[in-house]
């Protein structure tokens, strides 16, 4: 059981809340407290627009413990519009159509379940393309 | 008045300070069954079709995910910071934990948890609506500024049931705040319930009983045109003094055979007629309706809204949209924009996307 580790991660985890620097303003993600930009102090909260391409990405169809029911999924590298670089799973798509460069938004989604369906549900950010607007 | 109505009048629930809708947002997830798929399955394709396909969540899509999103676009319409929101409430049949809400999961998700009210709602197909009278109430009574309703749900049916052709999944969240700042004014409500056993599920039971000779008449329609005949009567009102209405949608024959009957048109409840492309999406299915009517809807047009829980119950809402509708619409997707991204899936995309299959 890790519930208190989940319990901590959960605002950044839920809604790509980071940090931003006082001093330079560049953005942070995941919150770290001390600007890599700068070296300075940042602690400010700092919410995510969730917008961001994709910059390069892999498909896993051997995933690890945990994952076996969302296989095949694909995992990106997502560059957020702020400026900073994110891993996670992209989500509404067939990985034959993610392409580099592809305009994403954050979605809040299961993870995974802690261990069996006795566990507690573990719900973070994913993206997936941009839904079209009328 | 007549005597008549001033005692009906007594029966509407309006809030002591004018309430109105300041924010809305709707959530359909992208996959869609169509219904011939299960005919395909079940009766060598013989059924008469309740409707054409309902939509379907994805492996890592629950209540709380969908009214996640659903809530973030309420949040974009409304103009508030998470801060000045007092309660999150979320009416479903199948929140993701038997114990834990998913409220919290939401207020977390929007940054508005600590301080706020949160709380879960049951009561079949009615639960969101009932969330939604009390966020009027503890709006109404100035308790707080701004209350979020969320009717949400991802409804499963027996494989091969009447229920498997249009259980879908969706919904909508509203923000309700003053009238002043408010989209849409909620006039007043009535509530309308009796003890009727014609559709339940025991704990621990994963597929839903209905009692087949309950659901029509004494059930469904009994609820509904009390509901929307008192509401009626007693503010004096008549079918034509409504531009839209939206009922419960479990399927394409009810709604439309009901407002035939209290007699509403065609044209009044097509707008918020959705069942037929995403089905039957219970706590979400009259509110989504009203979300794609908000969606076209002019400054002073008047909507009648009227739910069914079984169990069972009907909550009626008159509203009337505000010159607010012209610029807040457009800050979050539209309704339609959900259903226009459509991926269709076979029934055994459909088995495991729905947990019918066993890994170990
Ligand atoms: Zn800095």
């Amino acid at each position: 059981m890790e519930v208190p580790r989940h319990w901590r991660l959960r605002k950044q985890r839920y809604g790509l809340v980071g940090e931003a620097c006082p001093h330079c303003e560049s953005k942070l993600f995941p919150p770290r407290d001390v600007c890599p930009e700068c070296g300075k102090d940042a602690r400010e909260p700092y919410q995510f627009s969730g917008r961001g391409e994709v910059y390069s990405f892999t498909t896993v169809y051997e995933p690890p413990t945990g994952f076996e029911e969302y296989a095949p999924y694909t995992v990106a590298l997502v560059k957020l519009e702020e400026g900073p670089m994110v891993t996670a799973q992209l989500t509404d798509v067939n990985s034959k159509d993610v392409k580099i460069g592809m305009p994403v938004e954050m979605v809040t989604r299961k993870i995974r379940t802690d261990g069996d369906e006795r566990g507690m549900i573990i719900y973070g950010y994913k993206f997936r393309p941009v839904l079209q607007k009328s | 008045m007549s005597p008549m109505n001033e005692e009906h009048n007594n029966l509407l629930l309006k809030p002591n300070r004018a309430v109105g809708i300041v924010g809305y947002g709707a959530y359909v997830p992208q996959y869609r069954l169509p219904a011939a798929e299960v005919a395909r399955i079940w009766t060598n394709g013989q059924a008469a079709l309740p409707v054409k396909e309902k939509s379907v969540p994805g492996l890592d899509e629950d209540v709380a995910t969908m009214s996640i999103e659903a809530a973030r676009n309420a949040m974009k319409r409304a103009q508030i910071s998470p801060e000045q929101l007092r309660a999150i409430w979320v009416g479903s049949e199948s929140h993701p934990y038997a114990v834990k809400p998913t409220s919290t999961i939401v207020a977390e998700a929007i940054g508005a948890a600590p301080h706020i009210q949160a709380g879960d709602w049951e009561f079949a197909c009615k639960a969101g609506t009932e969330a939604m009278v009390a966020a009027v109430a503890f709006v109404g009574s100035g308790m707080a500024d701004y209350a979020m309703a969320i009717g949400m749900d991802t409804a499963q049916g027996r494989p091969g049931d009447a229920l498997e052709y249009t259980a879908g999944a969706g919904g909508a969240a509203f923000i309700f705040g003053p009238a002043q700042f408010s989209l849409a004014i909620v006039e007043y409500t009535y509530s309308y319930v009796t003890d009727t056993p014609d559709f339940f599920r025991r704990q621990y039971q994963k597929y839903p009983e209905h009692a087949q000779r309950f659901t029509g008449d004494p059930a469904y329609f009994k609820h509904i045109t009390h509901a929307a005949q008192t509401l009626m009567e007693a503010s004096e009102t008549k079918p034509s003094d409504y531009r839209y209405a939206v009922f419960h949608q479990p399927n394409l024959k009810f709604p439309q055979k009901v407002a035939a009957q209290l007699g509403f048109t065609r044209e009044q409840i097509a707008p918020g007629l959705l069942v037929g492309e995403i089905g039957n999406t219970y706590a979400g299915a009259a509110i989504i309706g009203l979300t794609a009517i908000l969606d076209i809807a002019e400054p002073g047009d008047r909507i009648l809204v009227v739910s069914f829980g079984s169990g069972a119950g009907s909550d009626a809402f008159s509203i009337v949209v505000t010159e607010a509708i012209r610029e807040r619409r457009n800050l979050a997707p539209k309704t339609k924009d959900y259903i226009a991204r459509r991926v269709p899936i076979d029934y055994a995309q459909y088995v495991r996307q729905r947990g019918k299959l066993t890994m170990k």
